[in-house]
Formats: C-alpha cells, sequence, structure tokens
C-alpha cells in the first residue's frame, strides 16, 4: 500500500521540490527545483538518501501535516516554528513522524525557504521525468489543503540526527563574476554596484531575488532597451528598464533582453535565497579561475555533509519520547559536541 | 544569399559568461545569416558530445554551452569551438530538416491588444496597415526561449523596429502577442512583459500533458491569420491549439 502524507492545512508557498529539470533550457524552461540547493544536500545527507528525492518547500510558513506510515523527516533551510503533536522539534535535524501525529510547521523565523524532507521522497507524478515544480512553467501548482502526497518506501532509520549548518540568512559578502554584457555598463556603474548596499525587496519570488537600495544610483546603462534578447543563466544580475537589479533564480526565464551587470557564484545562491527581510548584502567581483577554486571547495563541503551528521542531545525531560524514536543506526559521527 | 557578405565583422566569437557558460556569438544584431548559423552550429556541438558540457542551447544569434568547470577547463572548451568554428561556413547553413508551420488565428487591437494603437504608432502605420504588415508573410521562430515553447518570431519590417518599454507591463495572458524591435513574442504562459501588447491567440504552446508536450521549435514558422473579436471568441479561444492549423514545410 502506498504511504501518504496528507496535508491538512497549507501556506500560501509550499511546493514539491527536486533539483529541477536539466536539459530543457532549449525548449524553454529554466531549472524550477529547489531554489537553496544546498537545504537539499542537507536533507539527503541526514536521511541518507539521494538529494534528488523530493522534499516539500515552505516560503514563509509551512502548514499542518500527518503522515499514513510511521517515517522519519529532516527539517533544514530557513528555520521556522516546529511541533509534533506539541512538542517542539529541532530544525536542521531528523525525527521520527510516527503514523497519524500532527506535524505542525509555523513560520519561518528567520531566512525565506524552509524544507521538510521525508525517508523515500515524496513522489507526486512525474512530469517531464521530474517531481519538482515550476510555478512560472505551470509545471505543477502549489500544494492546497487536503492534498494526499504520496511517498517512497524506506527503511531509514535515521531521526535524531542533527547538522550544524552555518548561518545563511545574514547577508554579508556575495561573489559575482562578469557575464556577456558586463562591459556594457562600463567601470563606473560596475563600480557603483560593488559599493552599494542592497536588501531583499518582499517582491521577490522563485523567479528572482528583487534588490533593494534606496539611495543608489540607476544601474541601466544607456541604450539597453534596444539589445537583442540572448540567453540568461540562474544567477544572473538583470538590470531592468528602470534600473532595478534582479537576482534571477530557479524559476528564471530561459532569455532575455534586459542586460546582466553580473553573475552571482552558485554556491552563494542558497545565501540571496535565503536573505531574511533587513539583511544587508554586497556584491563583490572575483576571476574565474577563483570561482572554481570556490566552487570545488563547497563541494567537498557538501560530499562531507554524511559524515557532519551527529546524535542530538537529548534533553532528560524528554526521555519518554525516547522509547518512540528509532535510534541512530549506521551513524559514523562521534560524540555529543559540547 | 551571399554568405560571406553576412558574417558581421568581428564574429563569430566566443565568451565566458558567468561560471558555467560560454557563449558562441554569431552576431549583435538580427541577421538571417547569423540565425541560421546559431541552430547548425548547436546541433554539432550537440552531437560532438564533448566532455563536460551539461547542456546546448540557442538564441537569436548565439549558441550557449552550460559546462561544468570541475570537469573541463573553459580554455580546452573553448578550444575545441574554436577548432568547431573553422571546420566550415556556418553562415552558409541551411535550416534544420522537418520544420513545420502553423497557421495561427489572431486578434489584433481592442480589448485584446490594448497596445496595439502604441504600436502602431510607433511603427507610423494605421491598424488596418499593421495588420496586413504582421500577416502578410509567416513569420519565422528565430529563437525559442524566455517560457516553454516561446517563439522569438520575426524579422518585423524596419518601421516596427522601436524599443522595449522601461517600465514592465505587470502581466499579459498566454496567447498574447506582444511586439519590440522588429520583433513578435508569442507568450506561452502569463507573463510580465516589456513589450507592447498588440493582439491575442488562443494557442497553449506548452502543456505538459500532451503527446509533444512542446508545439515549437526552432526554424519553425507561423502565419497569423486576423480574426474578429467575434470570431476570435467563438472558433479559437477554445478551441484546441486555438484553432491554429499545421502543415508540413517542404
Amino acid at each position: 500500500m502506498t504511504a501518504t502524507f496528507l496535508v491538512h492545512q497549507a501556506g500560501p508557498a509550499v511546493t514539491v521540490q527536486d533539483l529541477g529539470w536539466h536539459g530543457y533550457v532549449a525548449q524553454g524552461v529554466s531549472r524550477g527545483g529547489a531554489i537553496d540547493m544546498l537545504a537539499m544536500a542537507e536533507g539527503a545527507a541526514l536521511l541518507g538518501q539521494s538529494p534528488n528525492f523530493a522534499a516539500l518547500e515552505m516560503a514563509g510558513f509551512g502548514g499542518v501535516f500527518s503522515a499514513t506510515r510511521n517515517c522519519v523527516i529532516a527539517l533544514t533551510g530557513a528555520e521556522m516554528r516546529a511541533d509534533l503533536d506539541g512538542r517542539a522539534l529541532a530544525w536542521n535535524a531528523t525525527h521520527a513522524v510516527p503514523a497519524g501525529a500532527k506535524l505542525k510547521i509555523g513560520p519561518v523565523m528567520r531566512g525565506i525557504y524552509g524544507y521538510l524532507h521525508i525517508s523515500g521522497g515524496f513522489e507526486p507524478p512525474l512530469i517531464l521525468q521530474g517531481r519538482g515544480t515550476h510555478l512560472a512553467a505551470g509545471l505543477r501548482a502549489a500544494i492546497r489543503e487536503g492534498a494526499e502526497l504520496p511517498f517512497g518506501a524506506s527503511s531509514a532509520t535515521r531521526a535524531g540526527l542533527s547538522l550544524d549548518v552555518a548561518e545563511r540568512s545574514a547577508g554579508g559578502f556575495i561573489r559575482i563574476l562578469p557575464t556577456l554584457q558586463s562591459d556594457m555598463f562600463g567601470a563606473d556603474l560596475l563600480a557603483a554596484f560593488q559599493n552599494t548596499i542592497f536588501t531583499r525587496d518582499p517582491r521577490s519570488n522563485r523567479m528572482g531575488v528583487r534588490l533593494a537600495a534606496p539611495d543608489a544610483p540607476n544601474f541601466a546603462p544607456e541604450a539597453a532597451r534596444n539589445i537583442l534578447s540572448d540567453i540568461v543563466m540562474e544567477g544572473d544580475i538583470q538590470i531592468t528598464g528602470d534600473g532595478t537589479p534582479y537576482v534571477l533564480m530557479a524559476e528564471s526565464q530561459t532569455t532575455g533582453g534586459y542586460p546582466r551587470i553580473a553573475q552571482v557564484l552558485p554556491c552563494d545562491l542558497p545565501r540571496l535565497a535565503q536573505l531574511s527581510s533587513g539583511a544587508e548584502v554586497m556584491f563583490q567581483m572575483i576571476s574565474h579561475g577563483e570561482a572554481v577554486e570556490i566552487e570545488r571547495a563547497a563541494q567537498a563541503a557538501r560530499a562531507q555533509l554524511g559524515a557532519m551528521c551527529k546524535p542530538v542531545l537529548r534533553d532528560p525531560r524528554e526521555a519518554g519520547d525516547l522509547l518512540a524514536m528509532q535510534l541512530i543506526s549506521g551513524v559514523t559521527a562521534g560524540e555529543d559536541e559540547g | 544569399m551571399n554568405a560571406q557578405a553576412a558574417k558581421p565583422p568581428k564574429f563569430p566569437e566566443i565568451c565566458q559568461t558567468g561560471y558555467a557558460g560560454l557563449v558562441v556569438r554569431f552576431g549583435d544584431q538580427l541577421n538571417e545569416a547569423g540565425n541560421r548559423a546559431s541552430l547548425a552550429f548547436a546541433a554539432e556541438v550537440i552531437a560532438a558530445g564533448l566532455a563536460g558540457v551539461l547542456e546546448v542551447s540557442t538564441a537569436l544569434q548565439s549558441v550557449l554551452l552550460r559546462y561544468d568547470p570541475l570537469l573541463v577547463s573553459p580554455e580546452a572548451l573553448r578550444a575545441d569551438l574554436a577548432a568547431a568554428l573553422t571546420q566550415r561556413d556556418w553562415y552558409a547553413a541551411s535550416l534544420p530538416q522537418g520544420r513545420t508551420v502553423w497557421e495561427v488565428p489572431a486578434c489584433f487591437g481592442g480589448a485584446y491588444g490594448p497596445e496595439f494603437e502604441q504600436a502602431c504608432s510607433l511603427a507610423s502605420v494605421s491598424q488596418a496597415e499593421a495588420v496586413a504588415e504582421l500577416c502578410a508573410n509567416p513569420l519565422r521562430v528565430q529563437a525559442i526561449g524566455f517560457a516553454p515553447s516561446q517563439p522569438y518570431l520575426g524579422e518585423l519590417p524596419p518601421n516596427w523596429d522601436f524599443p522595449r518599454q522601461a517600465t514592465l507591463n505587470p502581466q499579459v495572458p498566454k496567447g498574447a502577442l506582444v511586439a519590440a524591435i522588429r520583433q513578435i513574442v508569442l507568450f506561452s504562459v502569463p507573463s510580465p512583459t516589456g513589450w507592447l501588447h498588440i493582439g491575442q491567440t488562443g494557442l497553449s504552446l506548452f502543456d505538459p500533458a500532451r503527446d509533444h508536450p512542446f508545439m515549437l521549435r526552432a526554424g519553425d514558422e507561423i502565419a497569423l491569420r486576423p480574426v474578429s473579436e467575434a470570431e476570435f471568441e467563438t472558433s479559437c479561444a477554445a478551441a484546441p491549439y486555438g484553432g491554429a492549423v499545421r502543415r508540413a514545410l517542404p
């Protein structure tokens, strides 16, 4: 019998996401999939399964859920208030969810996108061989109250693990590279762009993060409204006709005529996706050679996530819950911290 | 056509863009030969199966290779592309085989094209003249992009060379016809745009539930057939493929 995850209540922007579609840009379909790819890697490491297993992406608010079969979940990305039958759940950790128990995931506390991963992964019907959602392209829609999401079989017994995750919603320096059109902006605009402190405009979504800076100059170069539409890539920072910068994200268009002043390094994109309201970022141009070394280190760090998972310190007052928890198996991590 | 004359100076060129993109550009202006060169060169690069290349796509005058710089160096890939560019005169390439033309009913102006009047004024023609100009010849799908199966159609007569608007139109509906810079875009999904909304079709260019989800590919053609608001509403808006008819091109 197929196990089902029941959605009793859902926030306005809860979607099923995998790593997205690859190979459809020529047909006009950008990646889609999870906007915070690092959160997908973290969830996969915690549950010991493939990062392409689909999870729920929850923007700002989660919902109320239950499962028809015992399962293990991992919570990653932006930290949200969460409880299981009234008992608070830690973020960046795995938890056993007995069949029928009520899982409540409330408002986000910092960052934007929280993720709920499940042992076996969510298994909605494949669309173009993918299980993700691309709202802009009309590939699947947001999850609504009453939805029943099948999830895969799994023998995972990894409840009670946690992962130390560096804060990524607080802003700071974001590294960028030149695009095909960077030269069109000239040295002055490129310098001004890197000297401006930006925040996340609330009119941001899975297509793009709109950047706000009240006293910034107009970044639109002269005569840019007549350039030929050309190929757009995820991370490109597009300057629209009125001079507003948008960082193009998972659901970006695949071509566009607005010039791109620079492109955000792939491993820095999760920090833009999760930028909290009011948190400040500045952009810093680096060379392609530097970018390759930074990405190589980021890839190595992602490969180490599994080994970084370790048992959660149990609060003695929760001792009763230990009976409901399946303790760790097959974990190589060391002693509790502290 | 004299292919050498069609090759713009300084092109083709190979440029790095961002972290994982190498772009081969055949021009920076609309150019029939550069568009055909892009399609033919992309097909060649896909067939070559270069190591480290993740995805190949085309725009109006360019080919993008998305590659993994941790698997192949940009210098090595650039050298492979430079060698492929010298294999032949890409600007003399013919269009892809197996192209199709769709005759598509379209309603211009009025409620279905709220910015048609503004576009006609920018193109210095009456509305009747504009409809005649846009429907006189089939329009070529010069590239697919922006949204699923969404075509850039052209090339329109020189008087249609007006820029995009500085402010975004917050949303045009699926099937909308929008114009700027001697091109028409036919929207496959509701979308914001900086182009002028001149008309409407009933087309669903992309439907993942269909056997062939993507209706168009670069090189195909669309022949717009003007219809009244009444005809559009009764026989196009809800009809399969918006009442469009498909024919194979010789």
